[in-house]
Order: C-alpha cells, then structure tokens, then sequence
C-alpha cells in the first residue's frame, strides 16, 4: 500500500502550490495516473480523505485521468496502444517497442479559492 | 521528472498544454494552476542526490526486488563469497522488521546496515539516503541495495541506485512477469534464482519467463542461478565485474549509469 506514500507526497505539493498563491481551500485536484504507474487510483481515492485531513485540500475533490498505454514500434514505427502485460506493436507483434504513454503519475492541475 | 522543460509531456497530455495555462480562472472563479509534476518528485530529487553520491565515489549501487523468500540474501551471500577479495563491498538491508539479514551479511565481515521499514512495504530515497549516512563509501566498489520483498510497491521508488536487479525464483510460477508487469518492466537484470529446483518444479519454463519479459518490452538479460550449488553463479559474477569496470570507466569520460526504467521515465512523463 504505497499509495498513501505518493498521496502524502501529493499533498505537500498541494500545500506549496496554495501557498504560493495565498489559497485559502483546494477545491478540485486533477490527476493523472498510467496503468503502468503502478498506483491505483481507486486506493488513491480512498485513502485521500485521511491523508489530506487537517490540511488546506481536506475539502478538495480528487479527480484522476485514467491514461491510455500507446507504444511504438523500433521496427516498423508504427503506433498502437497495447496492454499492460502485452507492450508489444499492435500492428507487427514486435516486442521491441518503447513506451509513449500509460506510466504518467502527474499532478495536472489544483483549483483553489483566493482571497483576491 | 522536470518542471520546467516539458518532458512530462506525452501525447497523452499535450493538449492540455496551452501557452498561457500558468494561471487561470475558472467558471466558478476558483484560480487554476496547470502543474504537470511527478507526484514522487521529492523522491526523485533525493534518489538523484544519491546516486550523485555514488558516482563521486565510483561505487556501483544495485538495488535488489523480488517476492519475500526468493533467495535476495542467499544470493548475496554467496556473491560476497565469490567477490569479497576482489571487490569492497557494503550491504543495506530493508525489511518490515528484525536485523535478521543484516547479521548474515556480517557474518561473512561485510558492512550492513539494515533499514526496518516498520509497516512501510517499500524503500525510498531517503531511507536509503539515511543508511549512507553510516556506510563509508570512500573504500567501496559495491552496494547491494536488498529492497522490502515485494513485487508491487518498490517498483515505485528510485533510490539512487544504478540497476534493478530483479530475482524471480522457480518454485513461484514462470509468468510472475506477466502478473507483476510494473516491476518486471524495471528490470535491468532477471535472474531465476532456485535453478538447482527447476528439475523437481518440472512445470517452470525458463523460457516461458523470459517471453514474458520480452512482452513487456524488456531487452534484460536472463540468468538462471543457484546460490545453493553455485550453477550459473559465475554468470552473474560476470555480468557484476563487468558493469563494476564499465561504470568507472564511463565515469572517466562523465558517462552515467541510470536505471533503464528511469530513461523511459523521463522522456515519456
């Protein structure tokens, strides 16, 4: 259960970001997660009530993108999306492919109230 | 990885990226910030530290994963036997609890420091940045990184280290690639600890696992091993004063080694 290492991480960000921008509460936080991140937004989700208690983001919405996983190929070059035990290239079978998309574990976007 | 430069950026995302996206407001008022950050990169920026700490002195940090029982510290025991008046070597041992492994390591008069992570399933950077703390570097060629058994949570985390070497052991099924792709797709080097069993298993397929690491797109070499019988141990003693002579060499010439899943990384977010 690493998830609620990354989302304490997540919230320290959160609190510079506020901050820096004399925030009085984090309303909406948007992430975004790859299957091969290795996080599950679901456990994100859950444990992000708890972590974030006591801080400026307690009342803040967790919104998470789920990301496609797209590879291309090194041998035809061509690019498909794959799966995240089959990385190979949809279009010839080669395994040889590097990843384009699907391992994001990003802070996107923080929406927050200001005084000004 | 990087804040500034746009290296978080895959086709995945780039539509979000407009030229003004700093700061906006939204429809209810709220101000918006576009961030685009690694969540874990706090741990990144410790992870490069220590690797930096590392390469000052030409110390080649392997960091070790596999399942709880494998044969991580079997391994490096025997390795220790067969390097030790070749190579200064140091040990940092992470487990939930008890300093059990670090005592087998010292056994054999090797420096361990052992890292009880309490409930925590993981290392990280600065837990391994603490443990540097009581190691010397200065007469060392090695450090073994032994990671929390677990093939789900360490995948996660650099710890400053040069490779991931992941074992997975013939008694635990010949698709444990396909089951666990996020820390297999990590692997710098597999290696199939437990081969002296592969004939009393009967139903492991060497080569089964390793389709399945080429599925995930995995170039990593594959090494049966015993640390039991020492079959194939001189492979793996091989490949480890290989990338021992090459990692001073390359540095040298200001070449540096980073773990190949940390490559991906950065240029796809």
């Amino acid at each position: 259960m690493h998830e609620l290492s990354i989302c304490q991480s997540l919230l320290k960000q959160i609190g510079n970001i506020a901050a820096e921008h004399n925030a009085t509460a984090v309303e909406n936080v948007y992430l975004q997660v790859g299957p091969l991140s290795g996080i599950e937004p679901e456990l994100l989700q859950s444990v992000f009530p708890f972590a974030s208690a006591n801080t400026i983001a307690e009342q803040a919405k967790l919104i998470i993108s789920a990301m496609p996983i797209r590879v291309r190929c090194k041998t035809c070059f061509g690019e498909s999306e794959a799966s995240i035990n089959r990385l190979v290239c949809g279009l010839c079978g080669d395994w040889q492919t590097e990843l384009l998309a699907g391992d994001e574990l990003l802070l996107e976007r923080v929406e927050m109230r200001t005084d000004h | 990885m990087c804040d500034t430069c746009g290296c978080n950026i895959t086709p995945g995302n780039k539509h979000l990226i407009q030229a003004n996206g700093k700061l906006a407001t939204t429809e209810s008022g709220a101000a918006a910030v576009d961030v685009l950050t690694n969540l874990l990169s706090e741990n990144d920026h410790q992870a490069i530290h220590n690797r930096e700490h590392f390469d000052k002195h030409q110390v080649l940090a392997l960091n070790l994963m596999s399942s709880p029982g494998s044969g991580k510290t079997a391994l490096l025991e025997a390795s220790i036997d067969a390097l030790q008046h070749e190579f200064n070597i140091a040990v940092i041992e992470g487990d939930l609890e008890t300093e059990n492994d670090a005592k087998r390591i010292r056994a054999k008069g090797v420096t361990a420091i052992q890292i009880t992570t309490g409930s925590a399933c993981h290392l990280d950077a600065h837990m391994v940045h603490d443990a540097l703390h009581h190691i010397n570097l200065e007469p060392l060629d090695i450090v073994f990184i032994e990671n929390v058994g677990n093939l789900v949570c360490p995948a996660s985390f650099d710890l400053g280290h040069h490779y991931n070497i992941i074992l997975l052991s013939v008694t635990e099924g010949d698709d444990k690639p396909a089951k666990y792709p996020v820390m297999f797709r990590a692997a710098d080097l597999m290696l199939l600890s437990k081969s002296d069993l592969l004939q009393v298993i009967g139903d492991f397929d060497p080569g089964n696992a390793e389709h399945h690491l080429r599925q995930l797109a995995n170039a990593a070499p594959v090494i049966p091993v015993s640390s039991r019988t020492g079959d194939g141990l001189s492979v793996w003693i091989d490949w480890l004063r290989r990338q021992v002579k090459q990692h001073k060499r390359g540095l040298l010439i200001g070449e540096r080694i980073i773990p190949n899943i940390q490559l991906l990384r950065n240029t796809t977010g």
